[in-house]
Parts: C-alpha cells; sequence; structure tokens
C-alpha cells in the first residue's frame, strides 16, 4: 500500500498534479462514505447557531465497528457546489468537526478525516465570527484527543482550512492529491506578485504526496488503483496499530508527532548564537 | 551619559500617540522617527533590567531551497540582531516573573517558519518547567511561505505545545498586536486564556484583499479591527500601550498562587 511513487507520477509536473488533485470527477466524501462505510448517520451543525454543507460528517461502521467519520465537501455540479461553498467551510464548519470529534471520544470511538479543500474561505462573516480562533481551537483541541484519529488527503490539502481537520495519528496521501501552505496561484501572488506563475510555484513548493513523504509530513502514500480497497487496507492497517495503544498512548504519540516533526532541521550541531542586545 | 533605553524614552515621550497607535497608522505628521520596536515594548513591560533573554541554537532552515530566501535572512540577521522574527525571555512585570515572547515584524513580517514556530514552542516549554505564566505579543502576517508545508505545520506544532500547558495549568496571554494574520492568528495567537488586542490592530484569518477579491465588495471601515474583534466578542480587552504593564501586571496578580 505505502510505496514509493511509481515512474508515471514521477514523469508527472508538480501542477499537473495540482490539477488532477482538483479534478471534478474525483472521489469527493460523500462516495468515500458510501463505498468504505454502513449504516451512516450525517450529523449536522455547529450548535452555536449554525451549519455548515462544506462539512461532511457523522457516525457510521467500518468493518464492523463504528467510527466518527467527516471531511470538506466539494460538489460535482455548480448549484451542489454553491450549496457546500465548494468545500470552503467557515468557522461553524470547523466548530461542527470538533464537535462531533469530541463525541467520538466520548463514546471511545476512532475518527477518520477526509481532506479535501482549497481552503478555509475567506468571507467577511467567517471573519466575524472568528475563522482563525474556529481552527486554531481545532489545532489544539486534536492534539489532545484520546482516540485514534487518521486522516487521509484525497484531493487539494490546502492551508489551514486543511491542516483544521488534520491533526492526526496518521496522516496519508492518495497519490495524486497535494497538500500545502497554500494554493500555488495564492503563493506566486504573495512571493513574485504575479499569481500566473503558478506552474513555477507548484514546482518549488515540494506539494506532491511523494515530497510530502520525503520531507517526514506524511505516514504514507495510498495507491489510487482500486481506490476505495486501498482506502479501505490502509485504516484497516493504521487501526490495527493504533489500537495497540492506551488512550494515554494515542494522545502522546500524536503530541509528539506533530511537535518533533521537524526535529531533524532544526537539531543540526551548526551554532547560530546571536548576542544579547 | 544617555542609554540607548532613555534615548528611546525620550524620544517617545516626544509623540504620546505612539504607545496608543499602532505606528503605521498614524497621521503621517506625527509619525515618529522610528517605530516601537520590540526593544522599547520589553523596556516599557519589563520591569527594569529583568529581562534575560532565551538562547536558542538554530541551523539555518530552507526546506524548500527557495532562492534568495537564506540571503535575506541573513541581511535581516544583520540589521534586527535577531536570529529570526521573535526574541523570548524571562522578566518581571510589577514585581511577578513571568515568560515573554516578541514577535518582530520587522523581520519577514514574523511570518512562522520552523525556527519561529519552534521557538514558541520551546518558550512554552520554559515557562511550563518554570511554572510561570507566559505571556505573548503577537505580530506576523502568517505563514513563512518560503517554507511551504513545513510552515503550515507549525501551526499545529504551537497549538499542540500551548494546549498541553494549558492543560497542566498554566496561564498563557496573547496580546495581539498589529497586525496578527494568517497562520499565526489560526493557532497559537487566538488561544490564550486571556487575549488582550491593541486598539486599531488588524486581527483575522484572510487579508483584507483577499476577503475583498472574494467577495467582490469593499469591506466596512473598521473591518478587523481589534475593535470589531472586541465587539463580536473574540477578545478579553482592548489595552493601550502606555496601560499595558499594569494590566498585565494587575492580571499576574490575579493567577498568583
Amino acid at each position: 500500500m505505502t510505496s514509493d511513487v511509481s515512474k508515471k507520477e514521477i514523469n508527472m509536473s508538480a501542477i499537473e498534479k495540482v490539477l488532477q488533485a482538483r479534478d471534478i470527477n474525483r472521489p469527493k466524501i460523500t462516495d468515500y462514505i458510501e463505498n468504505l462505510f454502513t449504516d451512516f448517520f450525517e450529523q449536522k451543525g455547529d450548535f452555536l447557531g449554525k451549519e455548515d454543507a462544506s462539512i461532511y460528517g457523522g457516525i457510521g461502521m467500518f468493518k464492523g465497528r463504528p467510527v466518527t467519520v467527516l471531511g470538506h465537501r466539494k460538489g460535482r455540479t455548480a448549484e451542489e457546489n454553491v450549496k457546500c461553498n465548494f468545500g470552503m467551510p467557515g468557522p461553524e464548519g470547523y466548530r461542527k468537526a470538533l464537535r462531533i470529534m469530541k463525541q467520538a471520544e466520548k463514546f471511545n470511538r476512532p475518527i477518520i478525516t477526509f481532506v479535501d479543500t482549497p481552503g478555509a474561505y475567506p468571507g467577511l462573516e467567517a471573519e466575524m465570527y472568528g475563522q482563525a480562533q474556529a481552527i486554531a481551537n481545532n489545532l489544539a483541541e486534536m492534539s489532545g484527543l484520546t482516540v485514534p484519529v487518521i486522516s487521509i488527503v484525497t484531493g487539494e490539502g490546502s492551508s489551514g482550512g486543511a491542516l483544521g481537520i488534520a491533526v492526526a495519528n496518521k496522516v496519508y496521501m492518495l497519490e495524486n492529491a497535494i497538500y500545502s501552505v497554500l494554493s500555488p496561484e495564492g503563493f506566486a501572488s504573495i512571493l513574485w506578485h504575479d499569481s500566473t506563475k503558478r506552474d513555477e510555484a507548484a514546482e518549488v513548493m515540494k506539494l506532491t504526496a511523494d515530497d510530502l513523504y520525503r520531507l517526514g509530513v506524511i505516514d504514507g502514500i495510498i495507491s489510487e488503483k482500486d481506490i476505495y480497497r486501498s482506502v479501505e487496507k490502509q485504516i484497516m492497517q493504521a487501526l490495527k496499530e493504533l489500537d495497540l495503544m492506551s488512550k494515554d498512548e494515542i494522545k502522546k504519540h500524536r503530541f509528539e508527532k506533530f511537535r518533533y516533526f521537524d526535529e531533524e532541521y532544526l537539531n543540526n550541531s551548526t551554532k547560530a548564537r546571536m548576542e544579547v542586545v | 551619559m544617555v542609554s540607548i533605553v532613555d534615548e528611546r524614552k525620550n524620544k517617545f515621550n516626544r509623540y504620546k500617540d505612539l504607545r496608543e497607535n499602532p505606528t503605521e497608522l498614524l497621521e503621517p505628521a506625527i509619525k515618529p522617527v522610528k517605530e516601537y520596536d520590540i526593544w522599547d515594548r520589553i523596556n516599557d513591560i519589563a520591569d527594569e533590567g529583568s529581562f534575560l533573554k532565551l538562547e536558542f541554537d538554530f541551523p539555518e532552515t530552507n526546506p524548500l531551497d527557495f532562492e534568495g530566501y537564506v540571503e535575506k535572512k541573513e541581511e535581516l540577521r544583520a540589521e534586527e540582531k535577531l536570529h529570526d522574527g521573535i526574541v523570548a525571555g524571562e522578566c518581571k512585570i510589577n514585581g511577578y516573573p513571568a515568560v515573554i515572547a516578541v514577535m518582530n515584524k520587522k523581520f519577514m513580517m514574523a511570518s512562522m517558519g520552523m525556527e519561529l514556530g519552534e521557538t514558541v514552542c520551546r518558550t512554552c516549554e520554559y515557562a511550563r518547567e518554570k511554572e510561570l505564566p507566559l505571556i505573548i505579543f503577537t505580530a506576523s502576517g502568517g505563514a513563512r511561505m518560503q517554507e511551504g508545508i513545513m510552515s503550515l505545520m507549525q501551526m499545529a506544532k504551537t497549538s499542540a505545545v500551548i494546549q498541553k500547558y494549558k492543560a497542566e495549568g498554566g496561564l498563557y496571554i496573547a496580546v495581539l498586536t498589529h497586525p496578527t494574520t494568517g497562520g499565526v492568528s489560526a493557532s497559537f495567537a487566538t488561544l490564550g486564556d486571556i487575549t488582550l488586542a491593541e486598539p486599531k490592530a488588524l486581527i483575522g484569518f484572510a487579508g483584507p484583499r483577499v476577503i475583498e477579491q472574494t467577495i467582490g465588495k469593499k469591506l466596512p471601515e473598521g473591518f478587523q479591527r481589534a475593535e470589531f474583534l472586541e465587539e463580536h466578542g473574540f477578545i478579553d480587552a482592548i489595552v493601550k500601550r502606555d496601560e499595558m504593564k499594569d494590566v498585565l501586571g494587575r492580571l499576574l496578580l490575579l493567577h498568583s498562587k
């Protein structure tokens, strides 16, 4: 399952990967739920006054056990996409996600998240109701969950809007998914003041599954051949490993994963000391 | 002989407004000769002679091998006498010990890369070990784009470390200064037990320009300013620079054991 990228993908340019990751025909959260889970019960609402259709989630059975499953929702048609805001959540989406994740913790259910978003929605109301605080809160709370969390980046994993539901014990990417600090367009616009340089941006950003695996940010790459079975197998394998841990160990495992993921870059012997001013 | 500190203080006395407003928002006519920088802030907050800088050793980081990035940092290090966009230390505030960190937007907008994120974490862990309150003065343009995904992951790293410190009983006060946006606003900046903000500071996730482009409309006056956040229930209090030390001192008193 977890494997080096095949020769075909190496030949694919970064921007081709970006376009593939955004392809409207890629499987959506609703497809994964339909194909991998049974008895699904959708849970709506942040219970603070709002519902956000760009986050879809609830409880379902996975291989005979109840799990909480959620993810960004993108549509296939224009109408569907307007309804779920092209998979760009507002604060209420992150709060809904957190609500059902905390509930999963109460009932000791593993959590599986599917990540596919161009980013958190940069809108007026989103800011007014605390987009920054909602994402920060998810990052903080997810880091302390005592149940296994598995995240799979299935398409576009862009910015804090993706990370907001991806603080997991195990993070995987589909072989044609991308995961980045920002869209290549946004990156080019900020650093080169030219959003048309997105192809170049995609090239330097190291946003493909292969890049992220090498950087030590993700735990594995999932083949897209027989996609649902591949994803299913990966989840089973991850659960098998995480099931051996106690609640404290699960929490500690996730904390240490994010606390020390970049350790080797920062603990080099080269000294860089500054004088006290 | 006049020390650097005294010289700075004299300069500020001539510009009363400077302690009440973010420098860049002042009328050009009253703009000071120099900005209210991180050292001015430390001098204003810490009891005289009490600030001890925390020293961390970091190797050079450039995970994307981004062209010109290392050179840019070297240049700024020479100018700012800082290794990245943040300085941290232990000090006393009206007699109460605390660990403080101040972000320096003159260093690449204090955007968060590996080194800055790690500094936040190690500073927090130092506070935890010493059982001291932690105060962070935030100012940032967000993620350090030049570090790509490694920068994004700092959001999870810093949030996890702050969360652990808070869960174990630590007091974390976030002071949001102008501007606090992007990945910093959506991580440790908005996780304070107590959240203060400076008047008129711009605080938000997305930048105003991006929002205007998205919604195709001009944003209302005062949007994403500290007063707007106060009105919408996301900060405890707006505190002017000349009152900051006393407010922090009072909060430390109220949390003293």
